[in-house]
């Protein structure tokens, strides 16, 4: 059980933190605290997508010098090697990008464990500017709520709007 | 040149939004007109491409010449071809349609109002356009977040209908967001093609954490698309938001949504992993049924006629996700063809409740007496979207019951036959007390002692609304009885692109 | 020569591409364009009306010959399912509806006149323009040549129809319109569609017409017996209880409407579905093997004498005759259901010497309301004094469909008797004679009344007052049609037994 808990520590982190923005989108009533929830639960996501690309001993994805300079060459004796596609269904619990798809065999290894995988770091930096739009248009709206009903309370919004549509 | 359609669809709206942010500011008269033209290219390619598929197969285009699985793919099949074209129809006759609904609802607004409909438009394409999930996600994102802001610019209670529908649209997304990782810690790939060769080539098929996302995929794409019980954002922000907002938004999201939910299920996971791997066909299709139902029976209870259909949307989402969880062809044929279908539909009978709203100043369905005196085109075109809605032959409504009915029998799924059935019924009681309305004299009318006084022609005068308004309506009606005439052109490729894609048809 | 025999002369399918059935069917639809255009020229309009029937009428006939000569005509449009496309097949059967229909569309179209100007009725066009759709509606069922057109078709007319029956627009209208669409809209939705759908499956994707049926022996008993009752009861036009109450309700529809629609179009149209269902869909033979059948001849049975009995207890003459079309229809579904060639043919026939009696007594009951306003059966004494020739051709009207010489209606009746005795039946003999004798007993005492009674309460001197020479004619010409049809019924029979003896 503890075992469970710790190897997979950055599913119950993302989960915890998911539950806790869930929780404040439907339980609470005061709009700023819903979007204060909204920005948690997306958080909770970009989390969980970055631990997903992070390797126990790797470093940046920058191939060192000399890889790269042996690479060049290969690639000129033997351009575009084929990509043998392995995947990763053996790959074990941890979280751990698949096998790179350059793996081949003449040229100097660049083993794939060496580095963090970066796909997913970007995938969220287009997922929090998606998420910081979210939230500039929730606010907007919340804005232009409360200079119509004064009030950021859910139920005295939905009371005021009724009243005043009879 | 015919290779580079596929990205003029989506070049066209983009760049028009663009324009419209520089030029419109400076001369705001422009903005109608760019719009117009933007949507109109779109159109003139989405055509195009419908025919390219259609003559030479499957269009494969690499944005930047990246290969699959490395840049963004548009992969485009007879699916999203026919997709495409809906979009952009639609949103060609409501952008016509607008001219009219920008002045008078929101005319400090204009500008904003026609930057966000073309992002919309470019957003809705280009999901349809793209092989990549990610890529879906962000393009899903700014759908929404235009959407969000389209309704918010409508009526008072619009902001916070607006609101609620931020709140379940982002938990919608972050769900499929999620799925997404899932499915990328497996695969290792964001590619759909390249997602489905690996599930099925490395034989991942039982594994849980494909299944998970699955899951997460499909519970975040049933939220976006008012999937019952998670419909509750729908009506209101339909209801509330500004006429020409709700006729782009009404008639295309969900039923995008939809299409997502079946390039997902086929093209993603593949037709065997879903039906045959999963337990849960059963189960999902009896949710659309309780969905068809509720929705129908939810509808019926409504006085106002924008809520209404709102209701009704969300029975109609029911009918297409049932079709599709029907696991055979006959019933995804019905599902997909129901998407053009009621994107028609649904567009009809919106543009009809924006002429009566902002012309004749009618929201309540009771307050619509004599309106086949004073508005008759109106009237018809809202005939035929109503007898659409009812699955009237030769409407395009029937034959998409047709092909539901037909999945359904073939499936063993009476449930969901008799739900169709049921609803179809409540349609004819819905919209034939809306024509009984506007086809009577007030019922409290002073005279009715045998023979009747003379009225009609000499009572009312016609006032019907302005050509930009009245044209849209009309063609959206007379494409409801083509649509219908001519299915069969448009089944066949449906049945195309489910073949290839694994979904053999009824063995016979 | 008076006793005309079933002619079984064998018959070789020979089928002919022509686009004359699709112009038949369209020349109708056509002309709402110039109706609805010449709306203010009261004259023009109806001279667009009388045109188009003409060119009915005249293409219509054009296809006597060939079908007679044992061949059928077909057009095809488009594939509109798998396997089922639009199309147009032009046989025996078909062919005598579409005349009867298009034959008294003309005449029905002069009455309109007389009727809607001698009452000063309101949206005269559009009366006229759906009445045109509805007919094209009519020849299109009558053409069809597969279900899925055939129920197309059957769809277009119970909506075009809407407005003719609500044509006041007021209260009463209203209630009537409703009946009318949730009786004929919900059957069709909830019984025939999936019937047609499940049909569809059975039959590997085919729908259309065949002598042995094209869904023969591809379903089982129970199945058959089910898709039967879905389909005769979806086709609720036929008025078979208990799904019979939208006719009496159709009755606050201008009387033209009635007569042509609730006498002709409409009602015929539920029963011609229904023969097509037993002949084409299921086939004769293979019903003769299900012993269940025998459900449908005793419903039938059922609304032929409990239909007269409350005809009897009517007051109001419309919903009178509109019962009485009720138990009627059913003789010609008693016709189909008996399977046998001659009842067949009498049930076939009863489609056009009913058509001819019961438009003349729904015109008759018209031009009574023109002329005097009087809507009940009850008020009508001594009414004959005043309207006589009106009242004649009710007489003649109400003898052919008691069914006795020399009325067309007999030779109906007779064939029909000889089915049932053929195949043995013989309280539907019983049923047959019951039922003529409450048709005396509803009919007649309305004659008597008119020519008998006097009116106590009319101070006025009884002068000739009639209806408009518009009203009168037409009703003298279907008073002499149904004469005519007794001793000319050739053609009809030649029509109705092509079908029978295949």
């Amino acid at each position: 059980m503890e075992e469970l808990l710790l190897a997979r520590l950055n599913y119950w982190t993302y989960i915890i933190l998911m539950m806790i923005g869930l929780y404040a989108m439907i339980g609470k009533r005061n709009l700023i605290k819903k979007l204060i929830g909204m920005s948690i639960f997306q958080s909770a996501i970009i989390l969980f997508f970055v631990s997903i690309g992070v390797k126990r001993d790797a470093t940046i994805p920058i191939l060192k010098h000399e890889i790269v300079h042996a690479y060049h060459e290969g690639a000129h004796t033997e351009k575009g090697s084929a990509e043998a596609k392995s995947t990763s269904s053996e790959l074990g619990p941890a979280p751990s990008e698949p096998a790179g798809r350059h793996g081949n065999g003449s040229l100097p290894a660049i083993d794939p464990q060496q580095y963090e995988n970066p796909l997913p770091h970007v995938l969220m930096l287009t997922a929090i500017v998606v998420g910081v739009s979210t939230l500039g248009v929730a606010l907007a709206i919340v804005q232009s709520i409360y200079r119509e009903c004064g009030s950021l309370e859910e139920d005295i919004i939905l009371r005021r709007m009724e009243l005043r549509d009879d | 040149m015919i290779e580079q359609f596929p990205i003029f669809v989506l070049m066209f709206p983009l760049f028009g939004a663009i324009l419209v942010t520089l030029l419109g500011f400076w001369k705001q008269r422009l903005a109608f007109p760019i719009t117009l033209i933007a949507l109109g290219g779109s159109l003139f390619a989405s055509v195009e491409t419908l025919r390219a598929t259609v003559e030479a197969g499957d269009i494969v285009y690499y944005l930047g010449g990246w290969p699959r699985p490395f840049g963004i793919e548009f992969h485009i099949d007879q699916l999203n071809a026919i997709v495409l074209l809906v979009i952009s129809t639609s949103a060609f006759l409501a952008g016509v349609y607008s001219k009219r609904t920008a002045e008078l609802e929101t005319p400090e607004k204009t500008i904003p109002f026609y930057i966000l409909y073309l992002l919309m438009v470019t957003a809705l394409l280009g999901i349809t356009l793209t092989g990549d999930a990610f890529n879906l996600y962000v393009l899903v994102e700014v759908s929404s977040l235009t959407g969000y802001a389209l309704i918010a610019m409508g009526s008072r209670r619009a902001a916070f209908a607006a609101f609620r529908y931020v709140i379940m649209g982002t938990i919608g997304a972050s769900f499929y967001l999620l799925g997404v990782g899932y499915l990328y810690i497996k695969t290792g790939s964001l590619n759909m093609i390249d997602i489905r060769e690996v599930i099925h080539g490395a034989d991942l098929v039982q594994s849980p954490s494909i299944q998970v996302a699955f899951i997460f995929i499909m519970i975040g794409l049933w939220i976006k698309m008012a999937f019952f019980p998670l419909h509750a954002w729908l009506p209101n922000a339909y209801s509330f938001a500004p006429i020409g907002s709700a006729c782009l938004i009404a008639p295309l999201v969900t039923k995008v949504t939809v299409y997502i939910m079946i390039r997902i299920m086929i093209t993603v996971f593949g037709a065997d992993y879903v039906f045959g791997s999963l337990p849960w066909s059963e189960i999902v299709s009896w949710l659309a049924v309780i969905a068809i139902i509720a929705g129908s029976i939810m509808a019926l209870a409504q006085t106002d006629l924008r809520r209404m259909l709102g209701f009704l949307i969300v029975a109609e989402v029911g009918y297409m996700v049932g079709g599709a969880w029907l696991a055979n062809q006959t019933g995804l044929i019905g599902s997909i063809f129901h998407i053009v279908s009621d994107a028609f539909m649904t567009l009809c009978l919106f543009l009809f409740a924006g002429i009566v709203f902002l012309h004749a100043g009618v929201r309540r369905i009771r307050d619509m007496q004599g309106l086949f005196h004073t508005m008759p085109v109106t009237m018809f075109g809202f005939t035929v979207g109503a007898l659409a809605m009812i699955g009237v032959p030769p409407t395009c409504g029937f034959f998409s019951k047709w092909y539901l009915i037909n999945g359904g029998i073939e499936a063993g799924h009476w449930g969901f036959v008799i739900a169709l059935l049921v609803s179809s019924l409540i349609n004819a009681i819905l919209f034939f007390r809306i024509i009984e309305i506007a086809y009577f004299e007030p019922i409290d009318a002073p005279d009715h002692d045998g023979h009747r006084k003379t009225h009609g022609h000499s009572g009312t005068k016609i006032s019907e609304a302005p050509m930009s308004m009245l044209l849209p309506l009309c063609v959206a009606a007379l494409s409801l009885v083509l649509i219908g005439l001519f299915n069969h052109e448009i089944v066949v490729l449906i049945k195309d692109f489910l073949v290839s894609a694994g979904m053999p048809g009824p063995p016979s | 020569m008076f006793l005309p025999e079933c002619p079984g002369h064998p018959v070789e399918m020979d089928s002919i591409q022509s686009t004359i059935p699709l112009l038949a069917c369209f020349v109708s639809l056509a002309a709402v364009v110039p109706i609805v255009l010449s709306s203010r020229h009261p004259n023009l309009r109806e001279a667009w009306t009388f045109l188009a029937g003409l060119v009915k009428l005249s293409l219509v006939m054009t296809l006597v010959p060939d079908v007679l000569a044992g061949k059928v005509i077909e057009y095809t449009l488009w594939e509109i399912l798998p396997g089922v496309p639009i199309q147009f097949r032009v046989d025996g059967l078909g062919l005598m509806f579409a005349l009867v229909a298009s034959f008294l569309w003309i005449l029905t179209s002069l009455y309109s006149i007389g009727y809607m100007r001698g009452l000063n009725e309101h949206a005269q066009t559009r009366f006229f323009a759906f009445f045109a759709v509805a007919l094209c509606a009519t020849l299109g069922v009558a053409f069809s040549a597969n279900l899925l057109t055939l129920y197309l078709f059957y769809e277009v007319l119970s909506l075009s129809t809407y407005p003719l029956v609500t044509h006041h627009q007021d209260k009463e209208a209203r209630i009537g319109g409703r009946t009318y669409l949730i009786y004929l809209m919900g059957t069709s939705i909830l019984f025939a569609l999936p019937a047609l759908i499940y049909a569809y499956i059975k039959s590997g994707g085919v729908m259309d017409f065949s002598t042995g049926g094209f869904l023969a022996d591809r379903v089982g008993p129970t199945e058959a017996t089910i898709l039967l009752i879905l389909l005769v009861y979806g086709f609720a036009k036929g008025g078979l209880m208990p799904f019979h109450s939208w006719l009496p309700s159709a009755m606050v529809a201008p009387t033209p409407v009635s007569a042509l629609l609730h006498a002709v179009a409409v009602v015929k149209v539920g029963v011609f579905c229904i023969l097509r269902v037993f002949t084409g869909v299921f086939g004769i033979s293979f019903l003769s093997g299900i012993q269940l059948i025998d459900i449908v001849i005793w419903l039938a049975a059922l609304t032929i004498l409990i239909g007269s009995l409350i005809a009897w207890s009517q007051d109001n003459l419309k919903r009178r005759l509109a019962f009485s079309t009720i138990s009627q229809l059913s003789y010609i579904i008693l016709g189909a259901a008996l399977l046998n060639d001659r009842a067949l043919t009498g049930g076939i026939l009863h489609i056009g010497t009913h058509a001819f009696g019961k438009i003349t007594l729904f015109f008759c009951a018209g031009a009574i309301l023109v002329a005097t306003g009087k809507k009940n059966v009850s008020e009508l004494d001594g009414i004959g004094h005043r309207m006589p020739f009106t009242m004649f051709a009710f007489l003649m009207g109400s003898l052919s469909i008691i069914g006795l010489p020399p009325f067309g209606g007999l030779w109906s009746k007779w064939f029909l008797i000889l089915g049932a005795l053929d195949s043995g039946r013989f309280v539907i003999v019983l049923v047959l004679m019951a039922s003529s004798l409450l048709n005396i007993a509803y009919l007649l005492p309305i004659v008597v009344r008119a020519f008998f009674k006097t009116d106590s309460s009319e101070e006025t001197d009884s002068g000739l007052h009639e209806a408009p020479l518009a009203c009168v004619i037409p009703l003298m010409v279907t008073a002499m049609g149904s004469m005519a049809l007794f001793f000319f019924p050739n053609l009809l029979l030649d029509l109705a037994s092509l079908l029978a003896t295949k």
